[in-house]
Parts: C-alpha cells; structure tokens; sequence
C-alpha cells in the first residue's frame, strides 16, 4: 500500500533540476493510529457503568406507621465477620428457634431466603406479602456483604425489609449456638 | 502465441477519506468521554443486579475508603466553595482565596476541618497520595459530615446523596454515616455499585 518515491534521482550530468518532490503522503499509520485510539475510547467509555442502589430507611421522626409482623413470618439474617452469615426464623427467645449459618453465594443464602419464603407463604397464617425480612448488619460485617445481602433480597423478591441495628441478645444467642465463626 | 499481459493494478489506496472518519470517530469519543476525577483515595465497589443510572447533577459523594476513612466530596463548584465558607464561618477558620480556588477544585477530600487550611496548601500530587488525607471525623462526639452535609444541603436542598463505598470497608462506617444523614432526616439515599447481571430464573 506504501507509496513509492517516484521523485528524486536526477541524471548523471544532466542539467540540475529542482526535484519533484511528490505530494501524496502515505495515511496508513496515521489510519491506524487513529483507530486505535478510537479503541481505546470506546472501551474505556463503555466499559466504566456503575449503577446505584436506592436505600430508603424509616422515618426517625414519624412514628405512625408501624407494621404488624409476627416473629413466625420474620426471617432474621444476621451478617457476621467473614463473609457469614446467620439466620433464623421465628421467636429468638422459644429455645425451639435454630440459628442456621451460610454464607453469600448463590447457593446459600438465596436458597434460605426462598426456602423461608415458601415456608411463610405455606403456613396458614401466612402468605406471600406476609414475609419479612429483618437485616441486622453486626459492626464487623464488611459493606460489600450488605450490598450483597440486599442484592439476594432484590432477586428473590423479598420487597418487604428493614436494616435494624443488631441487639446484644442475638450476638450471644449465635455464639451459644457455636456456629459464630470469628 | 503472444504472451498476455496482465494489467497491474496500483495496490496504493486514497487513505485520506479513511483517515478523516477515524479523527471525527476520534474526537467524537474524546469529547464525550469523561474524565475521572481525582480522587485521594481508590475505591473499589461492590456489585449489585441494581440497574438505576446514577445522576450526574447535584449530588454529594461520600466515599469510603478500604480503611474506613470518610471523604465528601459535591459535583458543584459553587456550591463547594459557598459550603466550605459557610463551614468557615461555623468553625471560626477564615481561607484565603487562594485556599478557596484550590477547593474549588477539588473533587473530594477526607480532612478535619481543623487540618483543612493545611491541607488545601498542600501540593495536589502529595494531598492526592493515597492515604495522605486523615478522613472526615464522623463519630457522636464530633460530626463534621454531618455538618458538612447540612451546609451542603442548605446551598442546594435538591441535593442527593451517593455514598461510594470500599466492599471491605466495615459496616460500621456505614451505620455512622446512615445515622448522621437520618440525624438530618435523610431517609433516601444511593449506593454506588458496580454492575452485575441479574441470575436467571429468579423471579
């Protein structure tokens, strides 16, 4: 594709000539060095998408709105230290209530929180709009396994959730059940 | 039996239509690509199936650092530059102008107001060293995110707020964060996520 100098190479001891420089210029780096950049572009723009998550927490200051739950239709996770995570469901004081661990991946935690869901929405007093979650995030809990915890809620549906400080009793309740993993 | 010639064909193509097409393309995403801020503190997020856009106007960045560190940062200049007078004024600190035009630019920062003036003295590649930056106080005891949101808020009260979070950053630091915003009654706010496809089959 280079063009070839035609110019240049005047005769032996003819006269002196001014020589013909051609005027075409050869594209082709420049070609290529426009693409790719245009590249290098269009990835780094495309490629950079962060999308955000909406968070709504209660009204500190209005009080009026208070959901009935009862502890049977309630699942509490518990986020723990080292991706863990605790789980159950029903009165924490009824000595019949088993703590469950598990962790975040697909298979753990979405399989208990639909598992629950059938559950609650089987019982009889239950139903599908019944199921509630309760998130309480213990202070060593790292952010990314909220957003992960969240995101598990987000996929199987579970709309109905609160992110609730974790009471002293619950931390003591897991660790007696010596499946606190520290 | 005369030979046949075959007629050579110049191989050399007119690459100059090719070359104009490519630096249009060219400018066109060089104009539209954005560039990154220059944070003082990198910040990977988790990923969430969370498929909202976030918007890029009137918003205040609250970034957490791996280590926990809390940095505020707003998109508007003027509102920076009016909060940072308004904070001046509430903690008794009076910046120079030369102080207020490099806040101005300043996309986020993690400091005490007490160490601020120093720090905005501070050459931008040294202020912008990892970990250099002390972070924004936010306990109980002396919340200056908490009043640097409000001072924010009283500028522009449409103001959203993004927070920005390490995925190992603990929770902890959130639960002060989400405590000093409900303390002024924020009860909606975003968590910047990076993408991830929602699972199949799920409902």
């Amino acid at each position: 594709m280079a063009e070839i100098d035609q110019s240049g190479g005047g005769k032996k001891g003819g006269k002196v000539r001014a020589t013909k420089m051609s005027t075409k210029i050869d594209m082709t780096p420049m070609v290529d060095l426009g693409f790719l950049l245009i590249t290098f572009f269009m990835l780094t723009t495309t490629l950079q998408k962060p999308s955000v998550m909406q968070l709504n927490m209660p009204d500190k200051t209005v009080d009026d709105k208070k959901v009935e739950v009862t502890a049977d239709n309630t699942l509490a996770l518990i986020a723990g230290p080292k991706n863990k995570v605790y789980y159950f469901r029903g009165d924490p004081k009824n000595p019949a209530t088993v703590v469950g661990v598990t962790d975040y991946s697909a298979k753990g935690l979405r399989e208990v929180v639909n598992l629950n869901k059938a559950q609650v929405t089987a019982r009889p007093g239950g139903g599908k709009d019944k199921f509630v979650v309760v998130v309480f995030p213990m202070d060593n809990a790292s952010y990314k396994n909220i957003v992960d915890l969240l995101d598990e809620l987000a996929i199987t549906g579970s709309d109905r959730y609160a992110i609730v400080d974790v009471p002293p009793a619950y931390i003591e309740m897991i660790k007696k059940s010596g499946k606190y993993v520290e | 039996m005369p030979k046949i010639h075959v007629k050579k064909q110049s191989v050399s193509l007119d690459m100059t239509a090719m070359c104009d097409v490519a630096f249009l393309l060219l400018t066109f995403f060089m104009l539209t690509a954005k560039m990154k801020p220059q944070d003082p503190v990198q910040v990977t997020t988790p990923t969430s199936v969370a498929q909202a856009k976030p918007t890029d106007k009137d918003l205040i960045t609250i970034s957490v650092g791996k280590d926990g560190k809390i940095y505020w940062g707003t998109d508007n200049q003027g509102v920076r530059v009016s909060t940072l007078e308004a904070m001046g004024a509430k903690y008794g600190i009076n910046f120079t102008p030369g102080q207020k035009d490099v806040f101005r630019l300043t996309e986020s920062f993690g400091a005490p107001m007490s160490v601020l003036p120093q720090l905005l003295d501070t050459p931008l590649a040294q202020r912008n060293k990892p970990g250099y930056q002390p972070g924004m106080p936010c306990d109980s005891a002396h919340n200056e995110l908490f009043e640097w949101v409000y001072a924010a808020r009283q500028r522009n009260p449409l103001i959203k707020i993004v927070v920005k979070g390490d995925g190992d950053a603990d929770y902890k630091v959130m639960k002060q964060i989400v405590g000093s915003l409900q303390e002024q009654n924020i009860n909606q706010f975003y968590l910047l996520t990076g993408l991830e496809t929602k699972p199949k089959g799920e409902e």
